[in-house]
């Protein structure tokens, strides 16, 4: 598979086309999707319109942009116009949005071509992307294991080559974590760098938006394209996008980089191992490894399991069968939003919501939810103190290996600690990557993870690019 | 220590989120939300007293535009996607009862 850098340039110099990248994209998605069960939805007729206007932008001599041509998969909680955005939920299937996420707008405006919607665990609640309404999607690399989630079907599309990138959303760790278990480059962006405008809704505070992709750089692209201020999320940062592109090859020499024990612990040994490969890497082209712990890192799960559900609690309380998808007839209204929510909703989302329910509920209020957003406030101190004596952090992105399907469905809180290491990055509101570094058990690949303070992009991705260096590549 | 979740609790939030329960559903998300709850607690036994809650990342503060009118979304598109809609408006069910 081309990279997006080469693909760009070969469209923009005539090398190639916007319509024939995107028609081997098409073929690629053919040949694999229904075996692995990738896109929900393939948009072949939007995508070729796009498609032909980069062309012809080209053809007129105008620039088209620095993703010009380059075919995406899009994560179906992203709202594209006139396309079904379903969350794989019955409750949205058939909707189609009346206007575009922030982010899909940028990927037109800079010659993205959009080829589909890609599968999820039930409005991004998984870890597995088993939990969806349309059936599991399959890891490209072993079809018997999961690809993780929620972000599984952006992360197959790209790790089966159907598309060289893709866009997910990580709110515990759903791109980071099957990033790890597909082989790829999954970064979660500072919270706020991208715009939510469109994204629809988990946990508001936690949510953000990032890129899948094979290689540093076409993260890089991608992320530059879709990051910067946005005046319709309130939350987004107040600066334009970041220039991340020009310091993926500045390294890490004089860099400091804690390699977190708690970020390491109870993993399987593959996974201990290709972390302490890459601290060797990255002491190896010149960074100060230091080893630290950081046993606030333990409480994460459990403030993470009250406020995410808490939060989704409130933002699902929107689908009552009134102003879009799915409605189940009853003889009054009341009836009518119950019975349409328990017909449209899954098992995991209706755990979730009934946690967050009760977490915010008179009684229980403080213990849990007061609790937990003081555990919050815990873990930012806890970051902002790791970050007084060290640049970066270094630490796995999972516990394991892409496992296989059916394994954890039974037992959620074996599916949660799947998320242990990538959640405290989340309620931080902070950055960090996962790049793949080594196969472990089975051949499969490993994941290990950077994480940064807020805006901290650049030098996560030259810590990464070193990564890839020492793997030759 | 809070404690265990108890079956009614789980019909009561169950009612809150307007979800229906089937009798096996209600002993098994008991079972499974009791766990997450278990797990929770390890945060009960921290002295928190003086930490501040933090609900937003950023400490957020309400961000305001210009109160001029601009461009929306087309009414009769977003209507055209509501499971009923009637003279422009979406359309629900009767809400009271018959008019004596």
């Amino acid at each position: 598979m081309k990279s997006v850098q080469q693909i760009a340039h070969d469209v923009q110099s005539g090398a190639t086309t916007a319509s024939s990248e995107l028609e081997s994209a098409l073929a690629a998605v053919r040949a694999r999707n229904e075996e692995l069960n990738v896109f929900l939805y393939v948009d072949e007729e939007g995508a070729r319109r796009q498609a032909q206007s980069v062309d012809e932008r080209i053809a007129r001599g105008e620039p088209a942009g620095p993703l010009a041509g380059v075919p995406i998969a899009i994560k179906d909680n992203l709202c594209t116009r006139g396309i079904p955005t379903t969350c794989s939920s019955r409750i949205l299937e058939g909707w189609r949005p009346p206007y575009n996420a922030t982010v899909i707008e940028r990927l037109l405006a800079a010659g993205a071509v959009p080829v589909g919607k890609t599968n999820l665990d039930e409005f991004a609640m998984g870890s597995s992307t088993e939990n969806s309404a349309f059936g599991p999607t399959r890891n490209p690399l072993d079809p018997t294991r999961v690809p993780g989630g929620s972000s599984g079907g952006s992360a197959a599309a790209v790790a089966a080559d159907m598309t060289p990138i893709s866009l997910g959303s990580d709110t515990g760790g759903s791109i980071r974590q099957p990033a790890a278990l597909c082989g790829l480059i999954g970064v979660k962006p500072t919270y706020g760098l991208v715009s939510r405008y469109g994204l629809i809704a988990f946990a508001s505070s936690l949510d953000q938006v990032g890129p899948f992709a094979k290689n540093v750089t076409d993260a890089a692209m991608l992320l530059e394209v879709v990051a910067g201020h946005d005046e319709k999320d309130s939350t987004s940062l107040p600066e334009p996008s970041p220039s991340l592109v020009a310091h993926v090859e500045d390294g890490v020499a004089g860099k400091r980089i804690g390699l977190v024990r708690d970020l390491v612990d109870g993993a399987d040994e593959d996974v201990v191992n290709a972390v302490n490969a890459a601290a060797k890497a990255l002491a190896d082209a010149g960074a100060t490894i230091v080893e630290l712990s950081i046993p606030e890192f333990r409480l994460g799960l459990s403030a993470y399991y009250i406020l995410a559900p808490a939060e989704a609690s409130s933002n699902l309380a929107r689908y009552d069968g009134v102003r879009y998808g799915l409605r189940v007839d009853a003889e009054d209204v009341t009836a009518m939003n119950e019975a349409t929510r328990t017909a449209g909703f899954g098992d995991e989302v209706k755990r979730r919501i009934m946690l967050g329910t009760y977490a915010l509920s008179a009684g229980y209020y403080d213990a849990y939810y007061g609790q937990a957003l003081k555990v919050r406030t815990m873990m930012i101190e806890a970051f902002a103190n790791a970050y007084r004596q060290v640049d970066l952090l270094l630490g796995a992105t999972t516990p394991s290996v892409a496992f296989e399907l059916g394994s954890k469905t039974s037992d959620p809180m074996a599916m949660y600690l799947s998320d242990i290491f990538t959640i405290p990055t989340n309620l931080a509101g902070e950055a960090a990557m996962s790049v793949p570094f080594g196969s472990g058990e089975h051949g499969l690949p490993v994941g290990v993870q950077l994480l940064g303070p807020g805006r901290s992009e650049a030098q996560l991705f030259a810590a990464a690019r070193v990564l890839e260096i020492a793997q030759g590549r | 220590m809070s404690a265990a979740l108890r079956r009614e609790d789980v019909a009561h939030v169950a009612k809150l989120a307007r979800l229906t329960l089937s009798d096996a559903e209600l002993d098994r998300f008991t079972e499974q939300l009791g766990q997450v709850l278990e797990h929770a607690n390890d945060m009960s036994s921290l002295d928190l007293e003086n930490v501040v809650a933090t609900s937003h990342p950023f400490g957020l503060v309400n961000v305001v535009r210009e109160d001029v009118v601009r461009a929306s979304l087309e009414r009769d598109e977003v209507l055209a996607m509501a499971p009923d809609a009637q003279d422009g408006r979406f359309a629900v069910p009767r809400i009271m009862g018959e008019a004596p």
